[in-house]
């Protein structure tokens, strides 16, 4: 690897790798796009919840979660009437600023809002702006072989704009470096919920996020530095109840909101940026690796709201997370003017009154600035446990 | 033709459409009495044509949820969710179809059968949030026929190509997924003799529906494309694939070429012709017209006549012959289109202010449905730059009246209306 888009952990301590970290994921210009860009590198922007980066990897293009950001909408504001999410304006935004520029846009049929971007963007960019139409139909045996299919025509697309042909071998390496990431965060997950007082969700989530934005090897090299450091923390553990936190799926709550929660409790597991731990094993490398990428995405996937698959009503996948994670409570949110994330609000607060499950129930938005009220509401919540 | 009987079709479509829709829910109350399971199904993809072979009676809740906003009592469903947990910032549809549920499926319009199962297509994501709801509540299978649909802008699949045959596999494969699913609930034996006979009707539908919307664009418009077009697009989805559907839109062809033939409009004095971009605003449904009628507004045109019909608007013909490869490529094709008309609405209304010869357009964004609503301001900014059509921004909802504002709607139309004619005065002194 010779090109190194953030390197500045390097050498630090494990508070200043954390610290370095979430700079990078509030840094809002995306230096790391930059410098690939700097470097003659081409970037391909996927919105949330999942996207197969692999095949953007293994073309050589730059795969960049666009997950919103904290900034001020001055150019997207008009693109956009009321009642709307608030990512879809700030991605829009980013882009619009120039803050960050692509040659490919790719989003998603999460939802009904993410569903327009592909128009939204097309009628306001050059570069090819698309859907990836991922099923939403899980349960038919024509699912797998639909979805290989959809990921060879992304692959073609992606191909076009690097000039590049994405080979079998190149698709397996690619494959083999994410499923270490994944491997590795799913280490990292396990020392949340096994220990959490070695590490919180906010340390977690920004140490998980840089993913987004650099290069997977990167990435990688960084966790595996990262992990002995967290195993061997002198930290005490104190005594704070174990919640899940649900509802980060798409829309991301303010790192400070992250925070704040984590000095209330242990957020032992949780679904904030999911789609970067989509997959919940390694995706095999023998045989056709589109399909077993296209088959790992229907089969061996964590689930979400966004995603209809009978074998996983949300609420029951919710209740499995409580129960693997031998959590006491559940912390359900939901961004704000998100219709998926509200409606699946209802079916898991009644999933967990019926199983005597505490929960505290919230809504957010990216760019919320001040969360007094919603701090001291959980702490009432959380002290109503412990000493309840 | 006899002059009385000549004089008896002006007005059929809305009287034969206001009778069927009585007939429709006389259907659903018997069904709700007789304990029989129906269909809850959407009208982007209702899959009609196959539920129809197996005898489902078909409750459309899009249809049975706005009836209680036209008729204002939808405010009592709507809190009667809220108050289950349901947040006033999702689908309207949604929570007053809730309310009728906790309320044991009683509807202004009379009782509503239970569902045996659920269909719905990804044209809109809230259906299936819609259908997890009802698959907890009477633990149904909810069966999701994925229609992959336009990637891009201007590169849609075309008939024939290696993509477009891909996706059509793929839906067909679903649709004898779902062949045998209601084999399963209804312990019937597939007929395909009766899946030609629903697809025949349904040819005549989708032929009908965009005969009559061709015609217009006549001078003056032969029907309102809001308040009318909202009748015969009921019939257009509570009928699909019937014998009563496919008279009815028969004799509505009729009646619009008679009156294209003898210049008969509708009621307003057309000095203007508009279309209507989003879901009506049914709360004041009727109100909301006459703030655009009063100008001698006319919408003539609405791409919710495209959308809402699941992309009937195309015309597309079944071939009998090889019904489910055919069923499955009209589906993705009319499914696409509907999805195409509220993604890419610009290109829809590029065209349409050409072939209608259109004075301006109307937006209507709503609260309740971000499928619509999301890219209609970046939508229209591309549209006023093709086309220099003025056109009008007004943000409400479709069934919740707190975020109406008939008054701030009808400043915002009379200004509308001025501009139009200053507009049109300076180019006259112009010309």
């Amino acid at each position: 690897m010779t090109l190194r888009l953030f390197d500045k952990w390097q050498d630090q301590s494990l508070d200043g790798i954390i610290a370095e970290c979430r700079e990078l994921v509030e840094d809002a210009d995306f230096p790391t796009v930059k410098r690939w860009r700097e470097a003659g590198g081409k970037v391909l922007g996927h919105f949330q919840v999942y996207f197969p980066e692999e095949i953007a990897h293994a073309a050589g293009i730059l795969p960049l979660k666009m997950r919103g950001a904290p900034v001020e909408c001055m150019h997207s504001d008009s693109h956009f009437g009321s009642y709307l999410c608030s990512i879809i304006k700030t991605s829009l935004e980013l882009a619009l600023s120039k803050k960050v520029e692509l040659d490919l846009f790719v989003t998603h049929p999460i939802c009904d809002a993410a569903r327009n971007l592909a128009a939204v963007w097309g009628r306001n960019f050059e570069y090819p702006c698309q859907i990836l139409y991922l099923p939403q139909n899980a349960n038919s045996a024509a699912s797998s072989t639909y979805l290989r299919e959809e990921y060879k025509r992304v692959q073609a697309d992606i191909e076009a704009i690097t000039g590049k042909k994405v080979t079998e071998a190149a698709l397996n390496n690619s494959l083999a470096v994410f499923n270490e990431n994944r491997r590795l965060l799913r280490q990292l997950y396990e020392l949340k919920r096994k220990q959490p007082w070695l590490l919180s969700v906010y340390e977690a989530y920004v140490l998980m996020n840089v993913g987004g934005m650099i290069q997977r090897e990167e990435h990688n090299e960084m966790l595996k530095a990262v992990i002995p450091l967290i195993e061997a923390r002198p930290v005490k553990r104190h005594d704070k109840i174990r919640v899940v936190f649900e509802g980060g799926f798409c829309e991301q709550p303010p790192l400070d909101l992250i925070r704040a929660i984590s000095q209330s409790c242990y957020v032992v597991d949780d679904d904030l940026l999911i789609g970067l731990r989509w997959i919940l094993e390694d995706v095999s490398l023998e045989g056709d690796p589109l399909f077993n990428l296209a088959e790992a995405y229907l089969e061996k996937s964590s689930y979400s709201p966004v995603q209809h698959d009978s074998r996983k009503p949300k609420e029951k996948m919710l209740l499995q997370r409580i129960a693997d994670s031998d959590a006491e409570a559940a912390i359900i949110t939901a961004a704000k003017m998100c219709e998926p994330g509200l409606e699946e609000q209802v079916a898991y607060t009644k999933a967990l009154d019926k199983k005597g499950i505490p929960y505290f129930v919230s809504e957010f938005e990216e760019s919320m600035t001040s969360f007094d009220h919603m701090e001291i509401q959980l702490e009432t919540f959380t002290e109503n446990i412990l000493f309840g | 033709m006899p002059e009385d009987k000549k004089v008896d079709i002006v007005g059929r479509g809305n009287v034969e459409g206001a009778n069927l829709f009585r007939d429709w829910f006389a259907e659903l109350g018997e069904a709700a009495r007789n304990n029989q399971g129906a269909a809850y199904v959407f009208v982007m993809g209702s899959m009609a044509e196959i539920l129809k072979v197996f005898d489902f009676p078909l409750v459309l809740p899009e249809i049975t949820s706005l009836q209680t906003a036209v008729r204002r009592v939808a405010d009592e469903y709507l809190t009667i969710a809220e108050d289950y947990g349901y947040s006033p910032d999702i689908c309207g549809y949604v929570k007053a179809d809730i309310g009728i549920h906790l309320r044991e499926r009683k509807h202004p319009m009379g009782a509503i059968p239970k569902p045996a199962l659920t269909v719905l297509t990804n044209a809109c994501n809230t259906y299936v949030k819609w259908a997890e709801i009802w698959e907890r509540m009477y633990n149904i299978p909810v069966f999701v026929l994925d229609v992959p649909a336009t990637r891009q802008a201007g590169k849609q699949f075309l008939v024939g190509s290696s993509d477009f045959t891909r996706d059509c596999k793929y839906v067909e494969a679903q649709i004898r997924e779902l062949i045998a699913l209601c084999e399963n609930i209804t312990g019937k034996k597939f007929d395909i003799d009766r899946l030609r006979e629903t697809m025949a009707y349904a040819n005549d539908m989708n032929i009908g529906w965009a005969r009559v919307l061709e015609l217009n664009k006549s001078r003056p418009s032969l029907f309102n494309a809001l308040t009318d077009g909202t009748v015969y697009l009921g019939v257009s989805n509570n009928f699909r694939g019937t014998k009563e559907g496919s008279a009815f839109f028969k004799n509505l062809v009729e009646e619009m070429e008679y009156k294209a033939e003898h210049g008969i409009g509708t009621q307003t004095d057309e000095k203007y012709r508009l279309a209507f971009v989003g879901v009506p605003c049914y709360p004041i449904f009727r109100r909301f017209n006459e703030m655009f009628a009063e100008w001698g507004g006319a919408f003539v045109h609405s791409t919710y006549l495209h959308f809402a019909s699941g992309g009937a608007n195309l015309g597309f013909e079944y071939d009998v012959n090889r019904p489910i490869e055919s069923l499955a490529e009209g589906t993705l094709i009319s499914v696409r289109e509907a999805m195409d008309n509220m993604f890419h609405q610009d290109r829809v209304l590029i065209d349409m202010v050409r072939d209608y010869e259109l004075d301006g357009v109307i937006y209507h964004p709503i609260k309740s449905c971000r499928t619509v609503s999301t890219g209609l301001a970046d939508g229209r900014r591309a549209m006023m730059a093709a086309t220099d059509t003025p056109s009008l921004f007004i943000e409400s909802d479709m069934m919740d009246k707190r975020v109406v504002s008939e008054a701030q709607m009808k400043n915002r139309a009379d200004a509308f209306f001025e501009g139009l004619a200053s507009r049109r005065l300076t180019a006259a002194k112009t010309a």
